[in-house]
């Protein structure tokens, strides 16, 4: 461990980092524009120069920049020096020459890192008496607000944007002081992590454009430590709510999850919560009419006493519901009458996920630990549209490779123009085989396109290949040839990584994955496995091990079952449209818990209001199995209440007992981990348990929250006393613990003098490390190497395909196919509308034409859209997207004339 | 539409690197030679030639001096603006070739004959003051040479 | 007087053809090395003959060379470039030599590359250069068919390809970091240093970077050896150097001379003197990046320690002189907005500072001037210079502004006081 002396006192630092890390790890405030935790040190800005010397007795020194020193054994420096302050001062006044200073009207202002920064380097006299020049703002898109005469020029945006997201619609344009950030012309950002800008950004040039609308600054927000809801990674998010509407989310960091990025989705899918589909209070239909009459609470409660009075009740619960919810639906209708509200392949993809990752040998890695993989295989699975952020991660792999080679240069990773410079010519060893040309292709060093079976052959030929001792024959097939390689490099590798997911429902890809992961394990290798899921709760709803929808529709159909209650489902995306329809008529009642109106409530008898995940505690556990709690950042709406609690209310209006005693959702917890032994984890959740330091709730209002009284004048001058919240730490006021916010409970990253998210590095214990030195989040499941891998159940087959039809294969979009954030506008403006994918030379049709296509009884029109790379004899059917139904699969489609 | 010619001129630049992409620049003078200047449409073309996005080629286009995106007349006037010629009054000059075109700096004269616009040293500072016309580089300019030079552009 | 690297070049004639430059000895120090020279050896010739680079620095070229990963375990890939991007304002040195004897640089070139054992060369030339494009291109040809360059050169093991690429125009291309940016068709900003070129350059490989003159020397050395190199100088650099003089002088023009000659010589023998009716008041020496002297300094040396010890540089060692009748605040205005115009845009000081300054000198030259400006320029020659920004562009553009602070600030006053200039009739 170096020692440094920093204005002459020592200190002891870790080893390879640089001087500026070093300064911000050991709490001096050192300003800095150019350096991102992320993205390393390119010493554009010169913002971060101090004072070097060469020894004790060197008094003159000489300024560098401390992003690009490393904080070596020995090295002298001043922060204070009178050379490097007038320095870093005038940084400030050359940055401001043209910068308009509009802070009063700047959606950044008051979370601006620029203004940190300027107050930091005590500029504050402007002697410049030339005009400022303008330029012209660019349109780009529904999630980007740009604003270019604020920039300074720290080309943070392009080193992102470009070098490590990988988008290429986003650059530096001209030269001198005449640079411009945007795109080559009008248009949405392509991106997929377009809204990390906003964070990357130190000023107010690329700003949240959804959040425009009704803009409220940084202290006015009441904000909460959420968890995304619209993927099975477990992105950690911040809510932000003023007047009762969601007005934004940001980035929560997680060192081993989502890091310092989160995807467009996950940012900008929030509007659901605001919605006019929301539904605010209990709502009753006559069978079959609309509209639906509104209900009081005791009415409903009433109702419903009444009809489950009627015969046996089932359950059917949600992926996309919290796991304490779902238990609490298990509670009420018995274990034995809880279904899975997923398709029967979901269901068993699940099960098959659950069995390899708790019984077999190689662990889920992390999201952060997919991208230190020295070789990857990416076997069945467009990740940039079904887990974005693994996209973005495995990314991070060309960059790790480098990073070894640039070692051996005595070059630190942090060098980051030095590193990119080996980077450019070197692809890393990610392999990647799917139906289609994936967005993440460019950075494979191979990839396959075919169709699902071809793909369980083609895992099986690399599971071959591991044991082969021989390379293939010259002129076997690219599925063969491909997979040698493929296995080659895996086998190379110290660290190799499968990820697969069943976005192509074809639970041989999710065998193939383990059994290669589970041979590279045996041959020693740190083997590991990832697995995309298809929601935020899958793998929380595998883990209770609920009977399959199909046996729900079987029970309703054979009449054992009268009442049937839906939780936060819409069935209508889980089977055939048909099948669903049949089940709603089959029951004799039906009763549904939502958020949102959807096709399932609108044909309910009974529908209760429950509150998403904004508004009631939930706890997801994502696809490595990692339980987290999300909590709310607003009391329900209207009288919406966690599904829960409403289960709670069901079962006491019904007598069963078991569930009377829940007072909050550390009780349910408790209860959850009793009956099913495997959440066990879940009770250290609980702010009490994980924090015990904790005396008294966080406030979630910021201290300098302003109009608690005002806001409501118009209804009361009185101000109300605040709601109580029994689920969360935290309170919904600006009183409570005064101490550090737990790493769980992160929600405002803030302390004096930082004001925007850079602040964060006052919350790790070191840079890009854990909050506070703290894991969160909970794993569950952990390999108990009990079982052998299973064996790779070939992919169902196909029959033959006659002149005119296409194999139907599922394809996942990022904007379109999860229910949620498709209800926010932003997103919606991003997604394609209803269509299918057919392969370039398909001989059928181009882009935009539109053909009658016959699927088993279904005859639809629909438009096509060329994806690239499809391979050929399949038509990608998009899943989810509004307007497209569901289909079961397998499935053939035939062009009809 | 990149013609045949342009197409295995860029083909034949690509040789010289070992990415496609680095022909950039090559790929961008190769087109101004034959067009004069680099439209929006032309940067669209040569990127996917080289399978770029237009953003990532246009922000190196926009870079450099000497790639025009903006249309310019038959013949560009490159008038040395440093300091060799500035101290053999090259200003005098320049105010004398404004006059003689009708145009200010960066501006085309209406007859589409001729672009001017400033350079930084032509290397030519034993005879300055100096300027280029296309291809072609003059030194030694005085108002009268400067008439007659004008005289063969057509 | 030895005149090696312009031996060749007649006045307004085209330059030798291949079958010309190997009848007047040209090739034979390429035979030589390849037939009985090891790379080290090449190096070694270089590095006694006291070579210092001629594009500015005057970093020793065999002490660059020796920086390259050699061997077995080096990369396979390496590259040298040859910087002919002479854009520096008052320079024409490297024009002289790429438009007179193409050959004798290509035959540096390939004795650099074999020194360096790099499989690929590349001549990186600004567009401008037309009529240099055109003979270079030629002899590349000609090399090329007469097996000078390829594959097996003169049957020997080695192999180079030589490229020539010509640049879209922007100075900060000469920068040699930023010029490795630009040949992979980057936007050339320059690149933090470490790494170096010579261990991570063009596209990652090993790379070095020489100037035209720098390696048109390389020949001479191996044909003639150290001590006749070091003998052509008289001082202890080896060599002769291409001088150059412009402005208002009676003969402007570029001579090679033994290195350190001094300003007087130059001026008054080669040059000619100044113009009738004018007297000398200035003189920059190296290009425009290097500080201004006055009439004072005509004794100086033109070598490397000499200009350094005058509190200038020799740069390109292409001077301009500045006479009586010239407005030096023009004359820093005008430099200024070449800087300002050049700056790449990378680090915050030179794209935002050297602006500001040039504004500031236009409105003094202008009679606009305030009186806090001369304190605003002043101090930015210490806050752009060498180390706070990334390059040496800006530090570059302090010279000439805080050489005529020293000599020059009355005429500064002036222009403020009286609001005018002063010089303007
Ligand atoms: C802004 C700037 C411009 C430069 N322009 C040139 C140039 O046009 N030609 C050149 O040979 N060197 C130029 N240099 C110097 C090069 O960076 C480099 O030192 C030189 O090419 C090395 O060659 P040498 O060692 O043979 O001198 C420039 C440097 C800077 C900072
Ligand atoms: S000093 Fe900075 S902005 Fe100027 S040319 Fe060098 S890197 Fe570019
Ligand atoms: S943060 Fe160090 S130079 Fe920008």
């Amino acid at each position: 461990m170096p020692t440094i002396y920093i204005d002459n006192q020592p200190y002891t630092v870790a080893p390879g980092l640089n001087l500026l890390q070093a300064c911000l790890e050991l709490g001096f405030d050192l300003p800095y524009f150019c350096w991102h935790p992320a993205l390393g040190s390119v010493g554009a800005c010169r913002q971060c120069a101090v004072k070097r010397f060469k020894d004790e007795k060197d008094t003159r020194g000489e300024l560098v920049m401390a992003c690009l020193t490393p904080a070596d054994q020995g090295t002298r420096i001043a922060i204070d020096d009178p050379e490097a302050v007038q320095f870093r001062a005038s940084i400030i006044e050359w940055l401001m020459l043209n910068h308009p200073h509009d802070c009063p009207v700047c959606d950044e202002g008051g979370e601006c890192h620029l203004q940190d920064m300027t107050v930091m380097s005590g500029h504050n006299y402007r002697r410049n008496r030339f005009p400022k020049r303008t330029h012209r703002n660019q349109d780009l898109g529904p999630f980007i607000n740009h604003e270019m005469n604020r920039c300074i020029q720290c080309y943070r945006c392009v080193r992102f944007y470009h070098d490590y997201a990988g988008g290429t619609d986003l650059n530096v344009f001209a030269c001198h002081d005449r640079l411009y950030f945007g795109r080559f012309e009008d248009g949405a950002l392509e991106s997929e992590f377009s809204g990390n800008l906003v964070e990357i950004c130190p000023t107010g040039v690329y700003t949240d454009r959804p959040f425009k609308r009704n803009h409220t600054r940084k202290w006015d927000l009441q904000t909460a430590p959420s968890i995304c809801p619209h993927c099975s990674l477990g992105c950690n998010t911040i809510l932000g709510e003023r007047y009762g509407e969601l007005r934004r989310v940001r980035n929560r960091y997680h060192h081993q999850i989502n890091g310092y990025f989160l995807c467009d989705r996950g940012r900008y899918g929030y509007d659901y919560v605001n919605s006019e589909r929301r539904i605010r209070q209990p709502l009753h239909f006559q069978r079959g009419q609309a509209p639906a009459v509104p209900l009081t609470v005791e009415a409903a409660l009433s109702k419903w006493t009444a009809m489950a009075a009627k015969g046996k009740v089932i359950g059917i619960g949600s992926p996309r519901a919290s796991s304490e919810t779902n238990f609490a639906l298990r509670a009420l209708v018995g274990p034995d009458n809880f279904y899975a509200g997923v398709s029967a392949d979901d269901q068993r993809g699940l099960e098959i996920v659950r069995a390899i990752l708790a019984d077999g040998s190689v662990p889920a890695t992390t999201l952060q630990g997919a991208g230190l993989s020295d070789a990857a295989l990416v076997l069945g699975e467009d990740v940039t549209q079904s887990a974005p952020l693994l996209a973005l991660n495995l990314r991070r792999m060309r960059f790790r490779k480098a990073a070894v080679m640039a070692a051996g240069f005595q070059l630190p990773a942090w060098n980051d123009s030095g590193v990119r410079e080996l980077a450019q010519l070197n692809l890393p060893n990610l392999f990647i085989a799917a139906t289609h040309a994936t967005r993440l292709d460019d950075e494979a060093w191979r990839t396959l396109q075919a169709s699902p079976q071809e793909l369980v052959r083609f895992g099986s030929a690399v599971l071959a290949a591991l044991e082969a001792t021989a390379p293939p024959a010259e002129d076997v097939d690219a599925v063969t040839a491909m997979a040698w390689e493929t296995a080659q490099a895996l086998l190379k590798a110290q660290r190799p990584l499968v990820a697969t997911g069943f976005s192509l429902c074809e639970p041989g890809l999710l065998q193939a994955a383990a059994a290669i992961a589970a041979h590279l394990k045996a041959k020693g290798r740190d083997a590991q496995l990832f697995f995309c899921l298809p929601e935020a709760n899958s793998m929380g709803l595998a883990l209770m091990q609920p009977h399959s929808l199909e046996k729900a529709l079987a029970a309703v159909a054979q009449g054992t079952a009268e009442t049937v209650i839906i939780l936060e489902n819409d069935l209508f995306r889980r089977a055939q449209p048909a099948t669903v329809e049949a089940l709603l008529a089959k029951a004799r009642q039906v009763v549904a818990l939502d958020h949102l109106t959807t096709a399932t409530t609108v044909k309910a008898d009974l529908v209760f209001p429950a509150a998403p995940l904004a508004e009631a505690a939930g706890t997801l556990v994502n696809n490595e199995g990692r339980a987290q709690r999300a909590y709310a950042v607003m009391p329900p709406s209207g009288t919406a209440r966690a599904s829960w609690r409403w289960l709670q209310a069901m079962a006491q209006a019904m007598d069963r007992k078991g569930l009377e005693n829940w007072k909050s959702i550390d009780d349910v917890a408790v209860d959850l981990a009793k009956a099913l032994p495997v959440f066990k984890p879940i009770t250290e959740l609980s702010p009490t348990v994980s924090v015990p330091t904790l005396d008294g709730k966080l406030p979630r209002q910021s201290h300098r929250y302003s109009g608690r009284t005002a806001m409501r004048a118009h209804l009361s001058v009185h101000e109300p006393k605040p709601p109580a919240d029994p689920d969360a730490p935290l309170a919904y006021s600006m009183e409570g613990f005064d101490g550090p916010q737990p790493p769980a409970l992160t929600m405002r990253e803030w302390a004096p003098g930082w004001n925007s998210e850079q602040a964060l590095h006052k919350f790790q214990g070191e840079i890009s490390g854990p909050l506070q030195n703290a894991d969160s989040g909970r794993r569950l499941i952990t390999p108990a190497a009990s079982a052998g891998p299973a064996p790779i159940s070939s992919a169902a087959p196909v029959k033959s395909l006659a002149d005119a039809e296409f194999q139907v294969v599922p394809m996942t979009i990022i904007f379109g196919s999860e229910e949620l954030s498709i209800v926010a506008p932003a997103v919606a403006q991003r997604a394609p509308g209803p269509h299918v994918g057919l392969g370039p030379d398909n001989g059928f049709a181009v882009e935009g034409q539109a053909v009658w296509l016959r699927i088993g009884d279904l005859l639809t029109e629909q438009i096509v859209r060329i994806v690239p790379g499809l391979a050929p004899g399949l038509l990608a059917w998009p899943v989810g997207l509004p307007g497209m139904p569901t289909i079961t699969l397998p499935a053939v489609a035939k062009v009809e004339q | 539409m990149l013609s045949p010619t342009e197409k295995e001129e860029i083909v034949a630049a690509m040789a010289h690197y070992d990415l496609k992409k680095a022909a950039g620049i090559d790929a961008l003078r190769i087109v101004q030679r034959h067009r004069g200047w680099v439209s929006d449409d032309t940067l669209r073309d040569v990127a996917a030639a080289l399978a770029m996005d237009p953003a990532e080629l246009d922000s190196v286009a926009t870079f450099y001096n000497l790639i025009f995106r903006q249309p310019v007349g038959r013949h560009v006037i490159l008038i040395c603006d440093s300091v060799s010629c500035w101290v053999m009054g090259y200003e005098n000059l320049l105010e004398h070739l404004q006059r003689r075109l009708g145009i200010g700096m960066g501006q085309t004269t209406r007859d589409g004959r001729f672009t001017l616009l400033p350079h930084v040293c032509l290397g030519a500072c034993d005879k300055a003051p100096a300027m280029m016309i296309d291809d072609e580089l003059y030194g030694c300019l005085d108002a009268e040479k400067i008439d007659a030079i004008l005289e063969s552009y057509k | 007087m030895q005149r090696p690297l312009t031996q060749n070049i007649r006045p307004n004639q085209p330059p030798l053809s291949l079958a010309e430059y190997e009848k007047a000895g040209g090739y034979q120090a390429l035979r030589k090395v390849l037939s009985s020279m090891t790379p080290q050896q090449v190096t070694t010739a270089v590095l006694e003959a006291n070579l210092r680079g001629r594009g500015g620095a005057g970093f020793p070229t065999g002490r660059k060379w020796s920086f390259v990963p050699m061997g077995d375990d080096a990369p396979r890939l390496k590259y040298l470039v040859i910087n002919a991007d002479e854009m520096e304002p008052a320079t024409f040195k490297d024009r002289v030599l790429l438009e007179g004897d193409p050959h004798q640089l290509i035959e540096g070139i390939i004795i650099g590359a074999y020194a360096i054992q790099a499989p690929v060369a590349y001549i990186f030339l600004r567009t401008t250069y037309t009529e240099a494009f055109r003979r270079i291109d030629k002899a590349i040809a000609e090399a090329q068919a007469q097996g000078y360059l390829g594959h097996n050169i003169l049957g020997s093991p080695f192999s180079v390809e030589l490229h020539l690429h010509a640049s879209a125009g922007r100075y900060i291309c000469g920068e040699e970091t930023a010029l490795l940016n630009a040949l992979e068709g980057k936007r050339a900003n320059p690149r933090a240093k470490p790494p170096f070129p010579p261990v991570i350059g063009l596209w990652g490989k090993p790379t070095v970077a020489n100037n035209v003159e720098t390696i048109c020397n390389v020949p001479h050395i191996i044909n003639h050896g150290a001590a006749w190199f070091r003998g052509l100088s008289r001082v202890a650099d080896g060599g002769t150097k291409i001088y150059g003089v412009s402005g208002k002088v009676k003969r402007p023009g570029a001579w090679e001379l033994p290195l350190g000659v001094t300003i007087r010589e130059l001026l008054e023998e080669h040059a000619g003197g100044l113009r009738p009716g004018l007297a000398l008041r200035a003189i920059l020496p190296g290009g425009a990046s290097t500080d201004l002297l006055t009439a004072d300094h005509l004794d100086v040396v033109m070598d490397f320690n000499g200009v350094a010890a005058a509190g200038s540089r020799l740069g390109t060692g292409t001077m301009v002189v500045v006479d009586d009748k010239t407005c030096i605040v023009g004359l820093v205005a005008n430099l200024m907005r070449f800087f300002a115009q050049e700056s790449c845009g990378w680090c915050t000081p030179c794209r935002e500072g050297l602006p500001w300054l040039a504004k500031i000198l236009t409105a003094i030259e202008q009679g606009q001037g305030a009186p806090e400006d001369i304190a605003i320029l002043k101090e930015h020659t210490r806050l752009l210079g060498p180390g706070r920004t990334y390059c040496a562009l800006a530090p570059g553009a302090m010279e000439p502004l805080q050489s005529a602070l020293k000599y020059f600030e009355e005429d500064f006053q002036r222009h403020i006081r009286e609001k005018r200039c002063p010089w303007r009739s």
